[in-house]
């Protein structure tokens, strides 16, 4: 049995062990924090009566509180809603004018439209709406389904060739890959549409392919190629380029026909969130 | 405190032992039992078409959960940010599951549907290209490494063993499925979408359709995150779904 004794230099018990005369103080915890420990212990009891805390075999103790994170999340949510509400629905019920008119209510969609445009548009549009190789840029006054706040706003909706049964939807068709134009046609085709964009172009090429282009090219981009927004087909006159400016990216245009996608934001973001974005990317430059 | 009257008794600080490591057990495995009691009822959910299933494979190899979560939490900013709550029915047919501990990259619990596959492909290959502030590592070669899909009826089957309602039409066809989802052109198509419903069958990585590749996989996987649960039949303030 352990024989505890007092340490004659410190004056503490000791454990009573004894290795080759080694022996161990006994040290007492300091009375303060054996308070708090119990104090925690009584603590958690309380969270017990007053949080769900245990299971059961149907379900789990409630508490007094009766308390739900979900509930909580739902209220927040809620809260937030109802503190916005007023001002979206001025926004959503305002015309442009409307919203040019009234600083706040401007104020109001920028600030939301800013927010919504970094998380969900950015990773496509750049930062800045300032677009990339096949990414439209956003600040610029060139627009492949218009510009109009009305337009963005129904873009944004419903996306572009998305998965939404009523997306904006067109298809350019890949001339060469599917074998509708031979390989000399398409290079013939390709200096006609430099020439389009007013770039220096082989005469002798351009005159051959003019045929071609009303044939192949004029139903959608229009005879001049100044483009047709219902069809989302791009102006080739405005030298604004999406897969490229230099002869190889426009033959590879011509030949596989690529086409972007856009998705669907409409069962996303609520129709007061799209009027907001679609102000923001009005607002970036080239809103018309 | 004296203790050694235990401490000197063998078979009593055995049954000891046995007791104190009976209670941890105990609240770690006794919830298993329950745990059907958690998963709300829910419209929507099916079991991952294979392609998904072997999308999956590959974020969990490529170690995905390191960096996104996938978990929504009960908090204002995030439903704001990335939609409605994730649902424990969500993870239901997740062996395992992929809720994650860190957010170095954003949450992937509604990613599907939100980009467009070329935007996963390219930000795959180059996540630079398309985020410049981005720290993820490039995945290039997932776009030229064929995906390796011999074992995909042998992975539905382990995946029924765990519990996960695949039938057995769907374990006789995980191959067919498989292909047909990944080539809208082919012939199984309208077979497989029967199978799985709001499946999407698309050429998920633009390639040329030759063989599947892993991106292919992953991108199919990734675009149907999250969006299966219909939430307008789902009553967050029922008191079956209050947590």
């Amino acid at each position: 049995m352990a024989k505890r004794e007092v340490d004659e230099v410190s004056g503490t018990e000791t454990t009573g062990h004894e290795w080759d005369g080694i022996k161990e103080l006994d040290t007492p915890m300091p009375k303060w924090w054996l308070g708090i420990f119990y104090a925690c212990i009584v603590w958690a009891i309380g969270y017990w009566v007053v949080y769900p805390a245990w299971p059961t075999l149907s379900g789990y103790t409630h508490g007094m509180l009766n308390h739900s994170q979900r509930d909580d999340v739902t209220a927040n949510v809620a809260a937030l809603k109802s503190a916005r509400s007023v001002k979206e629905a001025a926004l959503r019920d305002a015309s442009l004018a409307d919203i040019q008119r009234n600083p706040e209510l401007q104020q109001f969609a920028m600030a939301a439209g800013k927010t919504l445009f970094g998380d969900n548009c950015a990773p496509c549009h750049g930062a800045g709406g300032q677009g990339a190789r096949t990414y439209p840029n956003l600040n610029d006054d060139v627009w492949l389904w218009g510009g109009k706040l009305s337009d963005i706003q129904h873009t944004i909706t419903v996306g572009i060739r998305s998965t939404s049964p009523d997306t904006r939807q067109s298809q350019m068709p890949a001339f060469g890959h599917d074998g509708m134009l031979k390989p000399v046609e398409i290079g013939n085709l390709t200096e006609y549409v430099v020439h389009l964009s007013g770039r220096p172009a082989d005469a002798k090429a351009v005159a051959r392919a003019t045929k071609l282009f009303a044939d192949n090219c004029a139903m959608c981009h229009g005879a001049d190629g100044k483009g047709n927004r219902s069809m989302g087909a791009p102006n080739l006159t405005d030298n604004e380029w999406l897969y490229g400016s230099n002869r190889e990216d426009i033959a590879d245009q011509i030949t596989n026909g690529h086409g972007g996608e856009m998705p669907t934001w409409g069962g996303r973001l609520s129709p007061e969130e799209i009027k907001a974005l679609a102000v923001y990317v009005h607002n970036l430059g080239g809103g018309e | 405190m004296n203790h050694s009257w235990l401490e000197r008794n063998s078979i009593l600080l055995l049954i000891g032992i046995i007791c104190v490591i009976a209670v941890g057990g105990a609240v770690e495995i006794a919830p298993l039992f329950w745990v059907g009691g958690t998963v709300e009822k829910v419209s929507g959910m099916r079991p991952y078409t294979p392609l998904e299933l072997e999308g999956r494979n590959i974020y969990v190899r490529e170690g995905c959960y390191v960096c996104h979560s996938q978990q929504i939490r009960t908090l204002r900013d995030e439903v704001e940010r990335y939609g409605h709550y994730s649902l424990a029915a969500e993870s239901m047919y997740d062996h395992p599951f992929q809720w994650g501990s860190e957010r170095t990259g954003p949450d992937l619990a509604r990613v599907g549907g939100k980009y467009s596959d070329q935007w996963h492909k390219g930000h795959l290959i180059d996540p630079r290209s398309v985020v410049p502030e981005s720290i993820m590592p490039p995945y290039k070669f997932l776009f030229s490494t064929p995906l390796d899909y011999r074992d995909v009826q042998a992975l539905l089957k382990t995946n029924r063993e765990v519990g996960v309602p695949y039938t057995d039409d769907q374990i006789a066809h995980a191959k067919d499925d498989l292909i047909a989802q990944a080539d809208p052109n082919g012939d199984g198509v309208d077979a497989f979408e029967k199978r799985y419903a709001k499946a999407q069958s698309r050429n998920f990585d633009g390639g040329n359709g030759a063989e599947v590749t892993e991106g292919a996989a992953l991108i199919a996987y990734l675009q149907m995150l999250g969006t299966l649960i219909d939430f307008k039949a789902y009553h967050a303030d029922a008191p079956e779904n209050r947590r």
